[in-house]
């Protein structure tokens, strides 16, 4: 029987994971490593698969298909092996309602007994900054505030791997922030964390590695910047025209793809000023008005774009 | 940044380490901090035991009232040959007034005395003259209005000198555990131990389910039998609380007094909160609904309260319903604590309703545990 190597092993390693619905196949068999130390953020929009990945992940759905290893350890050698696999991930669900008439001392307590190590509440509640509410029930807390008790009793277990689940979806971008900064804290004393999340700046933010995943594939896995990078082009145009999009944009020097994003156009390019004397001719050429022009560099979120073709959040 | 993992530094735990005792803690805290459920628990069954108590309460008897016409000229005779007659309260009232209270009911029956012999027109001759001729005006849809007929006959007729030829003795003492409060002091408790095992658990069970509480329990390394008899240790906690609430209130307000064994009591309260808590564990395995389970969880409590004797004798209902009624759970718990509270007997004499109890738990659980969802 496997047991942990927290030394060489990746902290998760899935192998043609797949789980089929009744009327959807919401993950279609995937290869997925998370490595010891490293935060992997998993990015999609709603429905991708995301959730069903991370759940597998953490015993609570089983697999259709594949094998799932976390810290070289399998799900599924027994109810003494699984749960000390359980005490070893520390996990925030997408959604989960604490018990409202416990104060947010208790239901740490209660949550610190199911492990068999943890650290003390007094240092999760400073983490998270809710050292002035313990003695608060939790219907009583703000949403930002049930989120961050939610960090907190994943946290409370000590674990190796902190599974998040879309951990700052509805937060405001003050308390998004503060999410950040313990999990950033978390990771640096050499936890592992695999989180999912529909929001780029989040995944470039708190992410070593990206996967990009999209109705239940991965689409793309690699660093943020080697994501970018793949793109080949680094800066991206945006143009709104009246009327029609003119035909022949993509013929234009410099220019690596075009794509409509809503009313807009986009370029991608590789170096804005060799394109643009080109651009502005060829519009005024085939007589198109320009309403707006902008550029930025490129982001995961054109990574997506170019992928599937569609935006991240639509 | 991706060097191996080191464990953040562990800690001395604060709080109760074991996770039964704090889930059994979480739950305490739960319960007590919700006032509509203390109510229901502790208040509701005290407020039924006080107002059934005395409306069934057997007080001194209620006399029979008797009204004389004032102004009659035999009002003064009448008013003599009933006075000081054991049962019999007499006022004198104008006609008008007699009849309108007779109507009423707050007076049982009017008496006038028409004098001595046959009067003209008197619907039956008395036999013999000098015989005293008395009229009765009764409602004889009325049992008031009969007693009242029948002891006012009686009463005069001595009064005017009939001689009794036996003697009667009379024993209307009711026995210990007899009383209508004692028949209902153990239902009350039955039903309240119903109510509590299907509601603290079912309940509890599918509103954390709803608020994907068990998921979040689930993935943590808390053992599965730790998670269950949190909620019997809870449940036991309360019930024991209950229990003693309930029957320290009979003896206290109505002298109920336990016949038999107190611990007998105790197991049969136990085994029956278990058996309930079988079905509680049915309604709550699968359904995230609050809905869903409340609705279950009254068409289990609703018949039974009516069909299991809670509140009268099961015997009423007819006899082709009668095995239906003895296979029902409350039924068993009611008879069990009745024969021990009330008739003294011992867990022997109950075993037959201590096998039903078993078997709708060990069924229920059974069913429950196997189908158990935690998402
Ligand atoms: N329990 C379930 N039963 C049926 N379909 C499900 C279930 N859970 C998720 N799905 C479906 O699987 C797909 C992926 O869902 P999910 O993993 O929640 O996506 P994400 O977390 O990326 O938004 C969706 O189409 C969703 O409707
Ligand atoms: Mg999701």
């Amino acid at each position: 029987m496997a047991e942990f190597d927290f030394d060489n092993a990746p902290a998760v390693r899935c192998t043609a994971l797949e789980k089929r619905y009744p009327d959807v196949l919401a993950v279609a068999g995937i290869d997925l490593e998370v490595r010891a130390g490293e935060c992997l953020a998993v990015l999609g929009p709603n429905g991708a698969g995301k959730t069903t990945t991370v759940e597998m992940i953490e015993g609570l759905t089983a697999p259709s298909a594949g094998r799932i290893e976390v810290f070289g350890r399998p799900w599924g050698q027994g109810a003494r092996s699984d749960r000390a696999i359980r005490g070893v991930i520390g996990v925030q669900l997408q959604e989960t309602h604490f018990q409202e008439k416990l104060t947010i001392d208790e239901t740490l307590a209660m949550f610190h007994s199911f492990f068999p190590v943890g650290q003390s509440a007094d240092d999760v509640l400073a983490m998270v900054a809710l050292e002035g509410k313990r003695a608060a029930r939790v219907g009583k807390l703000s949403g930002g505030q049930k989120q961050r008790l939610a960090l907190a009793c994943a946290l409370i277990g000590a674990p190796r791997l902190l599974c998040l689940d879309e951990p700052t979806t509805g937060l405001d971008p003050q308390s998004r922030r503060q999410l950040w900064e313990v999990v950033e804290a978390f990771q640096a004393r050499g936890g592992t964390v695999l989180l999912t999340t529909h929001y780029m700046e989040e995944a470039a933010r708190l992410a070593d590695r990206v996967a990009i995943m999209d109705h239940g594939k991965v689409i793309a896995e690699d660093t943020p910047d080697a994501l970018v990078a793949s793109l080949g082009a680094d800066q991206v145009i945006e143009l709104e025209l009246e009327g029609a999009p003119p035909v022949g944009l993509d013929a234009l020097p410099g220019v690596r793809a075009v794509r409509p994003h809503g009313d807009a156009i986009r370029l991608s390019v590789g170096d804005v000023a060799r394109v643009m004397p080109g651009l502005l001719a060829h519009l005024e050429a085939v007589g198109a008005p320009l309403q707006n022009l902008s550029t930025h560099r490129a982001t995961l979120e054109d990574v997506f774009v170019e992928k599937t073709g569609r935006a991240l959040r639509e | 940044m991706a060097e191996p993992t080191k464990p953040p530094p562990a800690q001395a735990a604060r709080g109760p380490k074991s996770p039964l005792l704090a889930l059994t803690l979480a739950r305490i805290r739960i319960f007590v901090r919700e006032p509509a459920a203390l109510f229901w628990v502790f208040g509701f069954p005290v407020l039924l035991a006080v107002g059934l108590g005395i409306a069934f309460r057997e007080g001194p008897v209620e006399p029979v009232h008797v009204g004389l016409p004032a102004g009659d000229p035999g009002t003064a005779e009448v008013q003599r040959l009933l006075d000081g007659k054991e049962g019999l309260a007499v006022e004198v009232l104008a006609a008008d007034a007699l009849e309108e209270r007779l109507a009423k009911g707050t007076i049982d029956i009017i008496v006038r005395y028409r004098g001595e012999g046959a009067e003209k027109g008197a619907a039956a001759a008395p036999e013999g003259a000098g015989a005293a001729v008395v009229d009765l005006r009764f409602d004889p849809a009325r049992d008031e209005g009969r007693f009242a007929r029948r002891a006012v006959d009686d009463a005069l007729q001595r009064a005017l000198g009939r001689e009794d030829v036996a003697t009667i003795t009379e024993h209307t003492e009711i026995p210990r555990g007899r009383r209508y409060i004692d028949f209902l002091l153990p239902g009350l408790i039955a039903m309240n131990l119903l109510g509590s095992s299907l509601w603290g658990v079912g309940y509890a069970i599918v509103q954390e389910r709803r608020g994907k509480l068990l998921r979040r329990f689930a993935v943590t390394p808390m053992r599965r039998s730790d998670f269950l008899l949190s909620f019997l240790l809870s449940r036991f906690v309360f019930l024991f609380a209950e229990v003693v609430a309930l029957l320290g209130f009979g003896a206290l307000a109505f002298d109920v007094t336990v016949m038999g064994s107190v611990v007998d009591v105790g197991i049969l309260c136990v085994v029956g909160a278990l058996s309930f808590m079988g079905i509680a564990a049915v309604i709550g395995a699968r359904t995230d609904s609050v809905e869903v389970a409340s609705g279950f969880m009254n068409l289990a409590t609703l018949p039974m309260w009516i069909l299991s004797g809670t509140f009268f004798s099961y015997e009423r209902f007819p006899e082709a319903v009668q095995p239906i009624i003895q296979a029902l759970p409350l039924t068993a718990l009611n008879d069990g604590l009745r024969a021990v509270v009330n008739d003294g007997r011992g867990l022997i004499d109950v075993l037959p309703q201590l096998a039903v109890l078993v078997a709708w738990g060990v069924v229920g659980f059974a069913i429950g545990l196997k189908t158990f969802r935690w998402r």
